[in-house]
């Protein structure tokens, strides 16, 4: 399980970060993505893995309940973010008519 | 537990939110509940600065379950430089009619404020991320006002490197989180000390991932990319609203710092300020070759902006009471400076008369650390607090002359070559008041300082901001 879990987050964050450098907006937009989704894996783990157990003190095994609040609120904020930032791109994509992501208004990268 | 605490966020939420359900249509009344909620906020701060450091608990769940707002004299004095700088940029907004070039302007602002607000007073580095996005998402807002090509790319920069900051910002505290288990700052400040030597590369590297975010909203090299081009694009009034926003990097750093990574903590050492020292040098360098290479009057001022906080960082990274002092001293003349500068871009570029050319003069010389306006005091504060430091003496004084130069070329072609256009319109009051607020920050140097150098102690020993937050009481 540690090993699953271990595997995924560094694959999105690989991904993510390899999207990233990339100079266009939509990739750029896919690999936040994926770092978000990276992230917010590990929050979770970050109350240790701990299987069939409820996130309430009593008796029995329990889980760590904080860090479920606290992936719940990143991913939140996380959607609310990328959708503001693919609203803006697409703003910058139909003023611009090119999704380049450098701010130098160039037209000699035009295929 | 003292009801005001909480104030300073819920009030620009509710005026926020009310100005979009009820005032949509008609400006006068959005632009009066912004003054008066401004206003509000200022007197509200200057309440705050004379009560003693205390705790407030959201709900009333008792730290570190709950999240705890805590008021010390540090967010006291971020919370006073935030309203007044607000009311100065609200005014030159509606006198230059900024606020009509777009929708929800002040809706915006407000919610701008509260972010503000929040993260200088919360207690809990989780709380401190979510103010920190409620901030940036009404900064995205503010930065695109008024629209335009230019500015919509620019902003869609801004929105990704913070993302990616944020992102950064989470994995640091998910480290933290799984190493201590709490992230109540007062509550890391006691639990750290007591790690097990296993944990400690962890805790190492969730100081570095923190600094690295801290960096990113400070404009610290090598992650200063994003702030030209966002300053330089940004209408004007944003751009000197947002003088303030690097400094929430600057009280975050000094925060995590002072409290949480302290030089005497083991784990990290002395990790923190041998990192932060050759980025702050670095940069200064940056910003004054920038400062010197631009062309364009707002870019040029962003670059000052992004040297004037590697002085104020050079001085953090000393880590000592007196050096903070300095810098908190360096953080208010910056902020205002900065802000001064900006909004006279904002203003030049539709009117050059003397009285503009006058007022840039007076900006530039106190951005420069030229005497008799605040920023001498500051850079002279600084330059005591690192005596015996030679190389950091000379890159700040290298930094200042370098400064001074570009600032002196892009006045003279501004006002004495280009054609000066005469609008109709003008508006000096912000301007004046902030240059006002630097003079009354280089005559009343003495009593500030002295307060400021209490501050710094209490920083440096913060045994009161842990007693505040009542640990271990039951509710």
């Amino acid at each position: 399980m540690e090993v699953l879990i271990a595997a995924a987050i560094g694959t999105l964050t690989a991904c993510g970060i390899y999207l990233m450098l990339r100079a266009r907006t939509f990739p750029v937009i896919l690999g936040l993505s994926l770092l978000s989704y990276a992230v917010n894996l590990f929050l979770f783990i970050s109350g240790r893995i701990r299987l069939d157990a409820a996130p309430i003190i009593g008796s029995g095994p329990y889980t760590d309940p904080l860090p479920q609040a606290l992936v719940l609120t990143a991913i939140v904020i996380s959607f609310g973010m990328t959708a503001v930032l693919v609203i803006m791109a697409l703003g910058a994509y139909l003023t611009a008519g090119h999704d380049r992501i450098d701010t130098q208004i160039d037209t000699d990268d035009q295929p | 537990m003292s009801q005001v605490l909480i104030l300073p966020v819920i009030l620009p939420a509710v005026l926020a939110g009310a100005i979009i359900l009820f005032a949509q249509g008609t400006l006068n009344a959005q632009r009066a509940i912004s003054v008066l909620g401004t206003l509000a906020l200022l007197a509200l701060a200057i309440t705050l600065a004379q009560t003693p450091t205390q705790g407030y608990f959201l709900g009333n769940w008792p730290a570190p379950f709950g999240i705890a707002l805590v008021l010390d004299r540090l967010s006291a004095l971020m919370l006073l430089l935030t309203a007044s700088l607000a009311l100065i940029v609200l005014i030159h907004s509606i006198a230059t009619g900024w606020d009509t070039k777009g929708r929800h302007f002040h809706a915006l602002y407000l919610f701008q404020l509260m972010g503000l607000n929040g993260a200088f007073l919360t207690g809990d580095a989780f709380n401190l991320f979510v103010f920190f996005e409620v901030l940036l998402i009404a900064s995205y807002g503010l930065m695109v006002h008024g629209g335009g090509q230019a500015r919509i790319r620019a902003g869609v920069q801004y929105v990704a490197f913070n993302l990616l900051g944020s992102t950064l910002f989470l994995f640091a505290l998910a480290t933290i989180y799984s190493t201590t288990g709490t992230l109540n700052m007062a509550d890391l400040a006691l639990k750290l000390p007591q790690i097990p030597a296993g944990d400690t590369s962890l805790i190492r590297t969730a100081a570095v991932l923190l600094m690295l975010v801290f960096a990113i909203k400070a404009a610290l090299v090598p992650l200063q990319f994003w702030l030209p081009g966002t300053y330089a694009n940004a209408p004007g009034p944003v751009a000197a609203l947002f003088a303030v926003m690097t400094k929430v990097g600057a009280y975050a750093l000094i925060r995590f710092g002072t409290l949480v990574f302290p030089a005497d903590l083991p784990a990290t050492g002395a990790l923190i300020a041998s990192l932060l020292y050759p980025a702050a040098l670095a940069t200064i360098a940056v910003g004054a070759f920038g400062t010197l290479a631009t062309r364009s009057l707002p870019r040029q001022i962003a670059f000052a902006a992004i040297g004037s906080m590697g002085t104020l960082l050079l001085s953090v990274a000393a880590f000592t009471p007196l050096a903070t002092a300095a810098a908190l001293y360096y953080l208010i003349h910056s902020t205002l400076a900065t802000a001064a500068l900006f909004l006279i871009a904002d203003l030049a570029r539709t009117r050059r008369d003397g009285l503009t050319a006058a007022l840039f003069m007076a900006s530039a010389i106190a951005m420069a650390g030229m005497p008799p306006l605040s920023g001498f005091v500051g850079k002279l504060l600084i330059l005591d607090a690192l005596s015996g430091d030679w190389l950091g003496w000379s890159v700040i004084l290298l930094a200042s002359l370098l400064t001074m130069i570009g600032f002196a070329r892009t006045g003279s072609e501004l006002f004495w070559k280009a054609p000066a256009p005469e609008a109709a319109t003008e508006s000096k009051a912000a301007i004046l008041l902030c240059l006002a607020a630097l003079a009354a920050l280089t005559i009343a140097a003495g009593p500030i300082g002295q307060a400021l150098s209490q501050t710094a102690q209490a920083l440096h020993h913060p045994a009161a901001y842990i007693a505040a937050t009542q640990l271990g009481a039951t509710p």
